[in-house]
């Protein structure tokens, strides 16, 4: 049986995981040509984490992250996006639980579950719980949040397919592999 | 390169508030400020956070830049709820009054009247959360987050981040020129495949440096008996004093306020137009 709650390892990890995030999201942002949006690579930072922690420390590094970035950089913190962003840590995590990634080598079908597991909880989070929130919180119009809410999830999809992808098949090949793993006690 | 706003010692009565009471505060009037869609309100509670700002002696210089992207980007908001929705604010107060063209994109006042609430919002929220920020020391915040319920693991884990904020950040630095001494630029000129090669290689080399970190700080944490209790105490932890109360009292007021101005509207927006 696991320890209930979080582990001294977790508390740390979400605390050098979401100063790692923050200066990711807020130095690294590869412009796509289209206004507004921008590849992140941070998004791809908080997947690997949700993938070597666990579901609740992918959430709290979003939700430290992304809530901290927003005040030290705007001034002000746009609740619904951080509250999205720590669900979709927190559902990718859950989801990619069972392909036991760190397990052995990458095939096609961690591969291929992987990137389906980033496609559904990106789906959630930002086509679902961002823009609803966006009206439930700051009454906009529907259309314009979910507008931003579509173009978020096709970003992300993407930039953490590729980038996402490729970091955890480097990492993999790079760490003996069960090392990061924690004990089953 | 320092880009990130931080504590800033003054003495003012603002700084002297301790963390946990700034924290109850700051909430209480984010959410009544959310919570609230009246212009009234909104203006009064505008004037009242500029007034907190303007009290906790924080320097123009230090925040400039800030405030300009934060209009930059609030401007840019309202101009995409215009294309996307020029009609919410007719919906909003089922009224119309054209001021200006015709068609689509005609402007209506119930529109500028929406549009003004959405700037409002930012106008409160960016002085308030300053001043709430530089004033407030990382680990008296931390403190005052455990005070007020969040786990203090989750507190600690908070203190960490913006412990390890500089160090990251240094690393971030160094990581980066290494990268891009071995070929590896993100700059402005290379094309987006070759920026998409180099950040996942900064990204890569940044995650073992950083894992091997989280090694090392949870092991002389664990030999420190960290997380072997309940409860923690704080270093940081302050008494309360007068201007805590007062400052309480104020948050308490205004959010019972929003809550009844949202029965008295009928709803969260006030409409003028009825």
């Amino acid at each position: 049986m696991k320890k209930k709650g979080l582990s001294t390892k977790d508390v740390v990890a979400i605390g050098i995981g979401a100063a790692v995030f923050l200066i990711l999201f807020k130095f690294v942002a590869i412009p796509t040509g289209i206004p507004n949006t921008q590849v992140n690579v941070a998004q791809s930072w908080l997947s690997l984490i949700s993938i070597l922690f666990s579901p609740m420390v992918g959430f709290f590094v979003a939700i430290l992250g992304h809530s901290l970035n927003d005040a030290i950089s705007y001034g002000s913190i746009w609740w619904s996006w951080v509250i999205a962003d720590g669900c979709y840590a927190f559902i990718f995590a859950l989801l990619v639980k069972r392909a036991h990634l760190l397990k052995g080598a990458l095939n096609f079908w961690k591969v291929a579950w992987f990137n389906i597991s980033q496609l559904i909880a990106n789906l959630i989070a930002w086509l679902l719980i961002a823009p609803t929130l966006d009206i439930v919180i700051y009454a906009e119009p529907a259309n314009k949040v979910y507008l931003q809410g579509g173009l978020s999830v096709i970003v992300n999809v993407i930039s953490t397919g590729i980038i996402g992808t490729t970091l955890l098949s480097l990492y993999l090949k790079n760490k003996g592999q069960q090392t990061l793993l924690r004990k089953e006690d | 390169m320092n880009d990130f706003l931080g504590y800033q010692e003054r003495d003012s009565f603002i700084h002297k508030m301790n963390g946990t009471s700034k924290l109850i505060v700051f909430i209480l009037l984010t959410v009544a400020g959310i919570l609230s869609f009246d212009m009234r309100f909104l203006i009064g509670l505008t004037v009242f956070s500029a007034l907190v700002l303007y009290f906790s002696k924080i320097s123009w210089k230090s925040i400039r830049v800030l405030v300009y992207l934060t209009v930059i980007f609030a401007v840019l908001n309202l101009l995409l709820i215009y294309v996307f929705a020029p009609h919410y604010g007719v919906e909003l107060y089922h009224s119309k009054t054209v001021l200006l063209g015709s068609g689509y994109y005609a402007l209506t006042s119930q529109q500028i009247f929406y549009e003004l609430l959405v700037l409002l919002k930012y106008c409160f929220s960016v002085p308030l959360s300053l001043a709430f920020l530089l004033t407030t020391q990382p680990s008296q915040l931390a403190a005052g987050l455990n005070k007020v319920g969040v786990s203090y693991k989750v507190a600690y884990a908070f203190s960490l981040t913006l412990r390890y904020l500089p160090t990251i950040q240094d690393e971030f630095q160094t990581t980066r020129k290494v990268q891009e001494a071995r070929g590896f630029a993100l700059g402005k000129k290379a094309s987006l495949g070759k920026k998409l090669v180099a950040s996942t290689r900064l990204l890569l080399a940044l995650a073992f440096s950083t894992l091997e970190k989280v090694e090392t700080i949870s092991e002389a944490m664990a030999l420190r008996r960290f997380g072997k209790k309940k409860k923690r105490t704080w270093y940081y932890a302050q008494s309360w004093h007068l201007a805590d109360w007062i400052g309480l009292l104020f948050g308490i007021a205004l959010l019972a306020l929003a809550i009844l101005l949202v029965s008295v509207d009928g709803g969260r927006f006030w409409n003028p137009f009825a």
